[in-house]
């Protein structure tokens, strides 16, 4: 299979990335100062991301607020424009269809951003549902870059001139036909901009050559995340589980009972869920990986690693999985089956590494 | 004069009497990125040719290494438990574990620079 390609595909190729396929897309893995390096530089500058591969699309119409309402569990009617909004699809089975980023441009247009390899899947189910006077477009000729570091804001004001200090964290602001939003996947403070194809080459060379800014590829921002505890589609969350098991109860709102898949995520957010999405520590050597089991002191096994991987934070391997309630609670010590050998471990609360986002500003 | 040959699996192997030296490639070192963890094998252990005797994790993933012959592990390269990065530095320092070989009819398989090279270069 051939993979699709950003619009960016060229300069890092230019610039020396060792490229590999995500999602269908040929995409930059790391730059040649390496992984390691990248994660430290978003932790203590500004890491510059081609994200291009996810999906953006506008959901507009009358209805589109009360839509949105419908297919997740937050509220949208009472959000102002330039509000950002972390969230899922919810399917009938109150499994997650998608997690995704909503953020409101005016009355009637909101703005998703959506996962590289649900994006066929998404506009179907969302056109699905599609109530009369509401309109999903796919915004297939828009490139996305994340700026997530310290540095960020710093460097977005230099390369572009874009006055960003006032804009809160989960805020978007459009430049003309630029939408620059203060989110990120990194824990970090930072942007992502959602950038006509043309004009995204010559945007990501001015940000690039800012003192503070270098590359990063999908290793770091994989492992900049893992240290965030931030689940990824496909692993750490799927049609299965609900937002309730996956540690995302907080985006279910207070006055939404009419989303798809409510009965069992109200179900659960009153009596728990049978399995709980947990951080993992390993205190002995290795790496732990997605798909290993957790054993408890008898061996009896307890649950599944979702996410796993090295954090260059913490110098120990970390993971996030699903287990039993009696083993969710934090300071419970879990085994890790690494290749038939039980590596000690403990269950942590997530973030591993303290988020640093600029924090959201209060409600007049 | 050090002879050095390479397995397709991008092991390359250091002759030394009838004991090997194995570590990996620059091809494999640079596709995995940067390395966080080295599972070594046991002294003694026997292997046949082909047997997975070391995992080599990487930030990204963990890869296997494959014994380019069958024989016996005599040293491993304990350095590499506190320093996995020093295989990057490949020979002689980045060895992961010497083995007595048991039939050097075997090492005739292996593949010298030149085509080790060429391989590399076929594989885009």
């Amino acid at each position: 299979m051939t993979e699709k390609e950003t619009p960016l595909t060229g300069v890092h190729e230019l610039l020396g990335a060792r490229m590999g396929a995500f999602a269908g897309y040929r995409m930059p893995f790391f730059y040649l100062e390496g992984s390691l390096k990248e994660h430290q530089w978003v932790r203590t500058k500004a890491g510059l991301f081609d994200v291009s591969h996810m999906g953006q699309v506008y959901i507009q119409g009358r209805g589109a607020a009360e839509y949105l309402e419908r297919l997740t569990p937050s509220s949208f009617r009472s959000k102002a424009p330039g509000r950002a909004t972390y969230t899922v699809l919810t399917n009938e089975e109150g499994g997650i269809v998608d997690d995704l980023i909503v953020a409101r441009l005016d009355e009637r247009t909101f703005y998703a951003v959506i996962n590289a390899g649900r994006k066929i899947k998404d506009i179907d189910w969302l056109k699905y549902h599609l109530p009369e006077g509401v309109s999903v477009t796919n915004l297939d000729s828009r490139a996305l870059i994340a700026l997530q570091g310290p540095a960020a804001e710093r460097a977005l004001i230099d390369a572009l001139g874009y006055d960003v200090t006032d804009l809160s964290y989960m805020r978007l602001v459009e430049f003309g036909d630029i939408f620059v939003s203060r989110t990120g996947y990194t824990g970090e403070d930072g942007f992502e901009l959602s950038i006509p194809e043309e004009k995204a080459e010559e945007i990501w060379y001015q940000l690039m050559l800012h003192d503070d800014v270098k590359p990063a590829g999908l290793v770091a921002r994989d492992t900049l995340r893992l240290e965030m505890g931030y689940p990824l589609y496909g692993h750490d969350i799927d049609d299965v589980t609900s937002p309730v098991e996956a540690g995302l109860a907080w985006i279910v709102s207070r006055g939404n009972t009419g989303f798809i898949g409510a009965g069992r995520v109200l179900r659960e957010l009153e009596e728990g869920a049978v399995r709980q999405r947990v951080g993992v520590r390993l205190l002995g050597k290795g790496v732990a990986r997605e798909g290993c089991a957790l054993l408890d002191k008898q061996g009896m096994r307890v649950g599944t690693l979702t996410s796993g991987g090295f954090s260059p934070e913490l110098k120990s391997s970390i993971g996030m999985g699903y287990v039993d309630p009696q083993a969710a609670k934090p300071g419970t010590k879990v085994f890790v089956d690494i290749r038939g050998a039980g590596v000690e471990a403990v269950v942590v609360e997530l973030p591993f590494v303290r988020s640093r986002t600029k924090p959201p500003q209060k409600a007049a | 004069m050090t002879d050095i040959r390479y397995t397709s699996e991008h092991e390359w192997v250091k002759l030394e009497g009838d004991i090997i030296w194995v570590g990996i490639t620059d091809y494999a070192r640079n596709a995995l990125g940067d390395l966080v963890y080295v599972e070594l094998p046991s002294v003694g252990r026997k292997v046949a040719k082909g047997d997975d005797f070391a995992v080599v994790e990487s930030v990204k993933t963990a890869a296997e290494v494959y014994s380019p012959v069958a024989g016996e592990v005599v040293e491993v390269n304990g350095t590499l438990k506190d320093d996995a990065d020093r295989i990057k530095k490949g020979l002689p320092e980045g060895w992961i574990a010497k083995i007595r070989i048991s039939d050097p009819s075997e090492l005739e398989a292996l593949m010298d620079k030149e085509a080790y090279d060429r391989y590399v270069a076929g594989l885009g």
